[in-house]
Parts: structure tokens; C-alpha cells; sequence
């Protein structure tokens, strides 16, 4: 990275394309938080490299004045990973989607997560396929009715942060389109974070699933219904802290606050290495409905794939020096014929 | 040493099979007996042969595990037709190999297997060295597993562990009779067990015993030797197409000035090369061990993005997988070769069997218009100069290139006369650090001569840009759906890749120059064809032949090549792939030979075949 910390306007960092999401999609708001956060990040714009897959959200890298590649339906934790793992100086950030990283991708994104791979992963959840006009996706809800299940879905949907949670992921955090302030804290928390980190965005599509995080942006609603994760603090929310969290036989459960002894409230600890309280704290919700936790879930440390395969390079260079093809091609024995 | 009646007969080349139980340690016997022979100076060509599962049932056919080789005072380019030395462990390994054994062969048995249980698992009724079916050969029946264990008594070794030795008494005593010295494998043995001595001494004792029992058996006192052959002049090593391939790569890498990233999945018979390249991390080679065949191509194009010489490998299966990321680096235009060491297919097929079956898979195997260059190896050692070419044309041009290979190819070796490291042609890329135009950068404004896009790499100031699989605009590469540019740029890319045909080895002609008939190959044949025309010449039957190395685009010269003939014959291990390929590209009216029985031709059966057409 840069030793002198650069900085940009947010205009440097909008490339000269033209953004052609649908008016109103939370996607306009996440573009701003990113720009906003990588214009004043302090890493040199021809270090950032943007990956994206496929769908609404994977339009991404093509309106950042960075490096990007928009590859192909789900693989783009695979190839974030090889740009990583060749270039370990690059900051590279995956944009996705629901579909893109837990349907088609789900197998790239939870061996990312696994091998720690110096990667960014920002998942965009609007809880539907947009692109294509409005399938239910791994992350509706049950008996959601889309084009493609009139009847409703009779599908259970994954929990993002459980699964990143399951996959031995390092850093993992959600955030909500409309709270820039809390997206952009995360994104700082992320890029600080050695490893792979997975930041699930809800993301609402106004065209095709309108209002699906109503319960956690409606003045109305939020302030009961978001419990938000912040290190160090205890965990109470709603109308003047009347609801706590706290941990029973390792299960987190939402209390009234008065019920409970203060020292019983959970204080949330981003760095605890078991992952089983996380991991708990996610399944206060399945989805963003009721009292639904926000903020950094879990960040701890772990070697990253990145690094160690360059040490195992640098180690065998200092064991056997560097390659040399003439000896390589005589390593296995030779013979003269004169 | 010197046996009263030894007698030493030369003869200038001899097939030899070890057949077994798939844990018998054939290929192991197999290996060590070709690399004493190589480095007595032989010339050579080894095939082996093994089952899918690792370990099938003990003294079934279906467990039966061979390795041949053929070893000669000459220049050879074939692992030899029908053995003329055939060593079974078991009756299975009998019943397996028996019908190629050539007439008057030699067939030494394992005379402890031959139970009757093991007999009755071979799907023998009688014991076949009862039957009268082994008149015609000449049989020498050994109790190698009662020598072992005798020769093993001293050691403190389970009963299991002993009867492992076994392999190394065979190999004895195929030393003995074919005058090959030990050293080479003691050393090899003190080598791999340098921290078990005492398995160690163990093989060499089992070693010894195999070779001791030829000194004392008066049936083994005739023996055999096979002189060192005249090949050209220069230093040479042993290497199979695995290994040739994998060092191909490394110099390739070397010689553009970039590091090697390869990204794989295992599958047979394509691991070998992760294994290989996972070895030689001081050249910077960054393998990646994949989730799946699918993120082994992916991380591939996205090193290539950063600029590495980016590199993925499977074998057919996986090449389905991979087939939407390659179309990714074709329309992004990254280079990247992709190696395709070609099983039985189709689906899991014979996954440890040679066929040349996924060549029309490679030409076309992609959604879209998408053309790309096809470069296939023709023997273990061209596999090294085949992987080069595969990368050269991918930096040069800015393409996917596919590179063929097959189990044949893979897994068998041949001495390789070493090249002059720095003889090998610097490879040039298309990197760049610096605008190429007043205006800024623009990503794919096209080199004139190879229409080749400049390669920007991350890290480079200025020149950031995006690129994915959307159609891109010629020049600026930013989005376009316009339908003049679609036309445009996938008639673009047609020519970049037909422009290539200028710029590869010109096909040339092998044999006969004034014959009516040619016989056209592609990839492993070449052995083969290269012997049975060779032989056709001796008899006076007038033929040539010529292999492609490049199978798209083909040399500019092909069609010249093909108008001097009247005939033209395309035997293949597929049912007619290049034969489809070459007719409609050169309106000819090919013949094929085709076989698709898990098998290489032999050069006899091609011989016999060719001649056949020649004479219709």
C-alpha cells in the first residue's frame, strides 16, 4: 500500500459511465457510501481492484474509476481470489448480490471465506433477482410470491451471516443501504481487517421487491427493530435501551431490559475467537424482520491464504534458491550420448 | 560377474510388461527398470496402464495394473506393439496380457499366486499352466513370494511388509536377464528410504535375491542385452508428458519475464502437473488447489488480469466446467492456456485411458462466436516445447489458447535430447505502463499486426479500466450494445485468431514426398503414424504423413501440403474428429482410421491398416 496516504474527491473515484440502475435502487446510495469511503480510504486508486459477478449489483466496478473486472454469474470470489493471491499489494473488493454469491457462487464464496483470502466481499441483498426481472432468490422469504412462485416459495431461506459464520469466515458484518454512516464504518472495519471479510448489505429494490427492509428504515419501525452489534458496548435497543440481549446457555435471546440484571447484558466483543456467540446473535432473525442485528458481527485475526502462499514461495526460494532452468530440466537425472 | 555358462545374446530391442495387482508395485518395477535403461543409454518409450480405482478387488482382472516398456539400440517412437517379455504376478495378470504376448515370448510367472482360489478369481476353470494355453511360450515359473520371504527372514518386518518386496525380486531378475546393473536402483532405493533403513536393506535383499536366483538357475543363463542406441548427440533425461508439460510452462513463464499461476482442480490424469508445479515454488509458481474446476479457471483469469502467465489444467470433465470463464477471457481478452489432458469419455468415462475425443470440444466448445487457438503435444518431450508454444501465442495474441494433451501422452516417457535453455525464444507480452493515446487510455486500441489489446496490469497509475463479458467497444472497451460494433468485434476476433496461422511452424512432410497418400495426425499418434509410415517406406510402399501440432488455426500451408496427394487418411482416437475438420476445411476426401477401445494404435495395426486403404 501507499506510504503517503492519498486522498481523492469522491468525483475521482466515479468513473465516466454513466449509472444505469433504476431510479430509486438502493444501489445509487451504497455507490455514494463506497465512493465517499475509497476517496478518503488513503490507498492510491491503481491499487483498488473491483470484482463483480453477475446481476444488478455486479454493474459495480464499471462506475468506479479503479481497476475492476465484471466476470461471470457467481465466480467472482474465485477470481478476486487469484487477482489477490497474485498481487498481494492490490485492495480488492467483490461486489455481489443474493443470487450471485449464495446461489450460483455459494460454493466460491464460503471456500473465500475459508481459506482467508485478502478479499472484500460486499453482498448486496435486496432478497430478489432484479436482473431478471423478479424471481424469488435464496434469501426470500418463505411463501414469497414472485413470477416464478405464484404460490409462494416454498424454499427456507439462508441466514448470511450464519453461513459466512459456518464457513469459518474472519470478519463478518451486516449494514442497511440507507444507514451510509454504518455502511461506511464497516467498510473502514473491512479494509483494516486482514483476511476476507463478508458485508452483507440489505439492499432494497424499489422495481421488484419494494419495502423489504421497511421494518429497519421506517422511522416508524427502526428504532425497535434494529439491535446495533457495537464492540465493547452492551447490546440494548429499542425506545430508551428497553430491550437487551443476553446470552442463556450460550443462546442469545431478546429480553426486556428491566427484567434482567445489567451485568447479564451482553457486551458485544468483535474479537471473541469461538464464533458460537456469533453465530447465536445472527439467528435472532432469519431476515430482516423484527429485531434484527446490524453492525460488525465477528472480527478476529487468522493468517491469510495470501500471505502464506507467498511465504511458502519465499521459503522454498531461500531452501533451494531461485529456479534455474537449466538445472530444473536435469533435476531428474541425465545421460550423455556423444 | 562371471557364470561358466552365461551367454550374453545382443539384440536390438525388446518389449517388456510388468503385469500385476494394482498394489503389486508394477509401475514401480516398470519406472526403475526404464531409468537403468536410459541412463545405459537405450532408446525407450514406456506405457502405462492402471485402473480407475485405486485399489480394486485383489486378483480380479479388473485390479490388474501394467507398465510397458520398449527399449532399443535405436531410434524408437513407440512403446512397442506386442511384448516380447511378459511378467505376471498373478493369474489375473495372466488372463489380462496373455493374448498380446508375442509368439515364443517369454512369460515369467509368479508360481506362488497360482492358487486355486486365485486361479478361480482370474475366471480361469483350470489352472492355465495345466490348460496347454502357455504352449507357444516360453515359461519360466519363479516362486517370488517364497523368495522373498526366505531373503526377508532377518528383518523384523510384518508378513504384509515382506511380500510388498516382491516387485523388487521380479526386477532382479529382469536385471539379470536383460544384463542391467543395480546400483542405479539401490541408490534409488537408499534415496526414497532414507529414513527407514531397514526397509531399505529389506528391497535391496529382495533386489539382489531376484538377480542372484537368474546366476543360479540354469534356465536364466541365457541372457539378453540391448546395446546403447546411436541417437543424436547431446545430454538427455527420461520425462514423461506431465512433467514436460509442467517445465514447459515454468520456462515459458521464465522466458516472458512473468510469473506462472496455475489453477486446478485434481482429476486423473491431470493432477500430476498441480503435483509437479506445486514443487517449484522458487520459480515464483503460484499454484492454487481449487474449490472446483469452475473457481481452478476463474482465479486463472483473474491472475492473468494482474499479469501472470495464467494457466489452468483438467482433463475433459473438468473442461465442460471451465468452459463459460474461458468464453470470460476470450471476450475479455486475457491471455490464459488452459491444458486439457484428454481421457475415454464421454461423462466420467475411462478416466485412466488415452482418447483424442475432446478435440472438437476444444475447437467449439463455447457458447457464442468464439474462436481460439488449439495447440496439441505430440510425445512426452514435445509437451514441453507444445505447453511454450501454448503460451507464447496466449501473451502475443491476448487469447485463451487450449492445449491438448492425453493420457498417452501424459503418462508415458521417452528420452528428451535437453535443449539450450538460452536458446529458447524470449516471449514477447503486451504490458503496458504508460497512455496510449493523447487522450487517455484506451483498453482495446489493437497492436496493428497481431490485433492483440494492450495488457494494463493493477498497480499501474493512469491506466485503470474495467473489462468483463459484456460486448466491449473497439478501442474504448466500455459497454456497447450497438449491433455494428457486435459485428464488428466478433468478426475481429475471428481474424486475430486466423491472423495466427502466419505466424506457427509450417506442416511438413514426413516420408515419402512423391506418394499418392498422406497420412495426417494430430497429438499422441505421432508415434505411431511416424513408425508405421517409416516401416511402410522400408517395404517399399510409397506414403508420407504430417502431424498437426497447431489445430486452429492450422499452418497457412496445410492446404499445399494436402493438393499434392491423391489420398488422404486421419487416424484418430475418436471417431473422426480431425477427419470432419479437415473436410470441410480443405474439401478433401479423407479416410479415417478410428479407434475408440481405451487403447493407442500399435504401429503394426496402422501399418496394416494404411497399407489396406493404399491398396483399395
Amino acid at each position: 500500500m501507499s506510504k503517503v496516504p492519498v486522498t481523492y474527491k469522491r468525483t475521482d473515484m466515479q468513473s465516466d459511465q454513466e449509472v444505469k440502475w433504476c431510479p430509486g435502487c438502493g444501489d445509487y446510495t451504497i455507490l455514494a457510501s463506497v465512493q465517499n469511503f475509497m476517496a478518503e480510504m488513503g490507498i492510491s486508486k491503481e491499487k483498488i481492484v473491483f470484482v463483480s459477478g453477475i446481476g444488478c449489483a455486479a454493474r459495480f466496478p464499471y462506475y468506479m474509476n479503479t481497476y475492476g473486472v465484471h466476470s461471470i454469474h457467481g465466480r467472482a470470489p474465485a477470481v478476486a481470489t487469484g487477482v489477490s493471491v497474485s498481487n498481494p499489494d492490490l485492495s480488492v473488493w467483490v461486489v455481489s448480490g443474493d443470487g450471485d454469491s449464495l446461489s450460483i457462487g455459494g460454493n466460491h464464496l464460503i471456500h473465500a471465506l475459508r481459506k482467508n483470502v485478502n478479499i472484500k466481499i460486499l453482498m448486496f441483498n435486496n432478497q430478489i433477482y432484479g436482473l431478471t426481472k423478479g424471481q424469488y432468490s435464496p434469501t426470500s422469504e418463505e411463501g414469497k410470491k414472485t413470477k416464478s412462485s405464484p404460490f409462494g416459495s416454498v424454499e427456507m431461506p439462508l441466514n448470511p451471516m450464519s453461513l459466512a459464520l459456518g464457513a469459518e469466515a474472519t470478519f463478518v458484518a451486516r449494514s442497511i443501504d440507507m444507514d451510509r454512516d454504518l455502511t461506511a464504518g464497516i467498510l473502514e472495519e473491512a479494509k483494516n481487517h486482514k483476511g476476507s471479510a463478508f458485508v452483507e448489505i440489505y439492499q432494497n429494490c424499489n422495481v421488484f421487491n419494494d419495502k423489504a427492509f421497511e421494518q429497519l428504515t421506517n422511522k416508524e419501525t427502526k428504532v425497535a427493530n434494529r439491535i446495533n452489534l457495537v464492540h465493547g458496548e452492551k447490546t440494548v435497543f429499542g425506545e430508551d435501551g428497553h430491550k437487551a440481549v443476553v446470552i442463556r446457555n450460550g443462546i442469545a435471546q431478546i429480553v426486556d431490559t428491566k427484567d434482567v440484571d445489567e451485568s447479564e447484558i451482553y457486551v458485544h466483543n468483535i474479537h471473541e475467537e469461538n464464533p458460537s456467540i456469533a453465530f447465536s446473535l445472527s439467528r435472532l432473525s432469519h431476515g430482516p424482520y423484527g429485531p434484527t442485528p446490524l453492525g460488525v458481527f465477528r472480527k478476529v485475526q487468522r493468517d491469510t491464504y495470501t500471505e502464506e502462499v507467498h511465504s511458502q514461495i519465499q521459503m522454498a526460494k531461500e531452501q533451494k534458491g531461485e529456479g534455474e532452468l537449466d538445472k530444473l530440466i536435469r533435476s531428474l537425472g541425465t545421460w550423455d550420448v556423444s | 560377474m562371471s557364470i561358466e555358462n552365461k551367454t550374453v545374446e545382443s539384440i536390438p530391442a525388446i518389449t517388456i510388461r510388468f503385469a500385476g495387482d494394482s498394489g503389486d508395485g508394477m509401475q514401480l518395477v516398470g519406472t526403475r527398470f526404464t531409468d537403468t535403461s536410459a541412463v545405459f543409454g537405450n532408446d525407450l518409450a514406456t506405457l502405462p496402464a492402471f485402473p480407475a480405482e485405486i485399489r480394486a478387488p485383489q486378483g480380479t482382472i479388473a485390479g490388474v495394473s501394467s507398465f510397458q516398456v520398449q527399449i532399443a539400440d535405436f531410434d524408437i517412437l513407440t512403446p512397442g506393439d506386442n511384448p516380447d517379455v511378459l511378467v505376471a504376478m498373478n493369474p489375473a495378470a495372466l488372463k489380462a496380457h496373455l493374448h498380446d504376448l508375442a509368439p515364443n515370448g517369454m512369460l515369467i510367472l509368479n508360481e506362488d499366486a497360482f492358487e486355486e482360489k486365485n486361479i478361480t478369481k482370474a475366471g480361469y476353470k483350470v489352472d492355465p499352466r495345466e490348460s496347454g494355453e502357455l504352449d507357444g511360450y516360453r515359461v519360466f515359473q519363479v516362486p517370488m513370494e517364497k523368495l522373498t520371504k526366505e531373503a526377508l527372514e532377518e528383518f523384523d518386518l510384518p508378513g504384509r511388509a515382506v511380500l510388498r518386496s516382491k516387485n523388487m525380486v521380479a526386477l532382479g531378475l529382469i536385471s539379470w536377464t536383460f544384463n542391467r546393473p543395480l546400483e542405479d536402483t539401490e541408490n534409488w532405493i537408499n534415496d526414497k528410504f532414507s529414513k527407514l533403513p531397514e526397509i531399505a536393506k529389506a528391497n535391496i535383499k529382495a533386489l539382489k535375491t531376484g538377480y542372484n536366483f537368474g546366476i543360479t538357475v540354469e534356465a536364466f543363463h541365457h541372457t539378453y542385452v540391448v546395446e546403447k542406441a546411436s541417437l543424436p548427440p547431446g545430454e538427455y533425461t527420461n520425462i514423461n508428458g506431465n512433467i514436460g508439460l509442467s517445465w514447459g510452462l515454468i520456462a515459458a513463464a521464465k522466458k516472458a519475464d512473468l510469473d506462472l499461476f496455475y489453477g486446478s482442480y485434481p482429476i486423473t490424469p491431470a493432477s500430476d502437473i498441480l503435483h509437479e508445479l506445486s514443487k517449484h515454488k522458487n520459480f515464483n509458481v503460484i499454484t492454487f488447489q481449487a474449490e472446483d474446476e469452475i473457481a481452478a479457471a476463474a482465479a486463472s483469469v483473474g491472475a492473468s488480469f494482474t499479469g501472470k502467465l495464467a494457466v489452468t489444467g483438467t482433463s475433459g470433465p473438468g473442461l465442460a466446467l471451465k468452459s463459460e470463464t474461458i468464453s470470460l477471457a476470450l471476450s475479455a481478452e486475457l491471455p490464459l492456456v488452459i491444458v486439457n489432458v484428454q481421457r475415454g469419455g464421454p461423462s466420467t468415462g475411462l478416466p485412466t485411458k488415452p482418447e483424442q475425443s475432446d478435440l472438437m470440444f476444444a475447437l467449439y466448445g463455447r457458447h457464442g462466436e468464439s474462436p481460439l487457438p488449439v495447440v496439441a503435444a505430440k510425445s512426452p518431450s514435445h509437451a514441453f516445447y507444445a505447453a511454450y508454444e501454448a503460451a507464447r501465442i496466449a501473451l502475443k495474441y491476448m487469447t485463451p489458447v487450449i492445449l491438448l494433451s492425453d493420457n498417452y501422452v501424459a503418462t508415458g516417457s521417452e528420452p528428451w535430447n535437453l535443449p539450450d535453455i538460452e536458446t529458447l525464444n524470449k516471449l514477447d507480452t503486451n504490458i503496458i505502463t504508460k497512455l496510449n493515446t493523447e487522450d487517455g487510455f484506451l483498453p482495446f486500441l489493437r497492436n496493428v499486426d497481431t490485433f492483440a489489446r494492450p495488457w494494463a496490469l493493477p498497480g499501474t497509475p493512469g491506466l485503470e479500466y474495467r473489462v468483463g463479458g459484456l460486448e466491449k467497444e473497439e478501442g474504448t472497451g466500455n459497454v456497447s450494445y450497438d449491433a455494428a460494433n457486435h459485428q464488428y468485434m466478433t468478426d475481429m476476433r475471428a481474424w486475430k485468431i486466423s491472423n495466427i496461422a502466419n505466424d506457427i511452424d509450417k506442416l511438413e512432410i514426413h516420408g515419402d514426398e512423391s506418394a499418392d497418400t498422406l497420412v495426417l495426425g494430430w497429438g499422441s499418434t505421432y508415434g505411431g503414424i511416424t513408425q508405421a509410415v517409416n516401416r511402410l517406406n522400408e517395404k517399399g510402399v510409397k506414403v508420407a504423413s504430417a502431424h498437426f501440432v497447431h489445430l486452429n488455426p492450422f499452418p497457412d500451408n496445410t492446404l499445399e501440403v494436402i493438393s499434392k496427394f491423391k489420398k488422404v487418411i486421419i487416424p484418430e482416437l475418436n471417431t473422426g474428429q480431425l477427419l470432419k475438420l479437415v473436410r470441410e476445411a480443405f474439401l478433401v476426401d479423407a479416410r479415417g482410421i478410428n479407434k475408440v477401445s481405451g487403447e493407442t494404435f500399435t504401429a503394426q495395426e496402422l501399418t496394416d491398416k494404411i497399407e489396406a486403404i493404399i491398396n483399395e
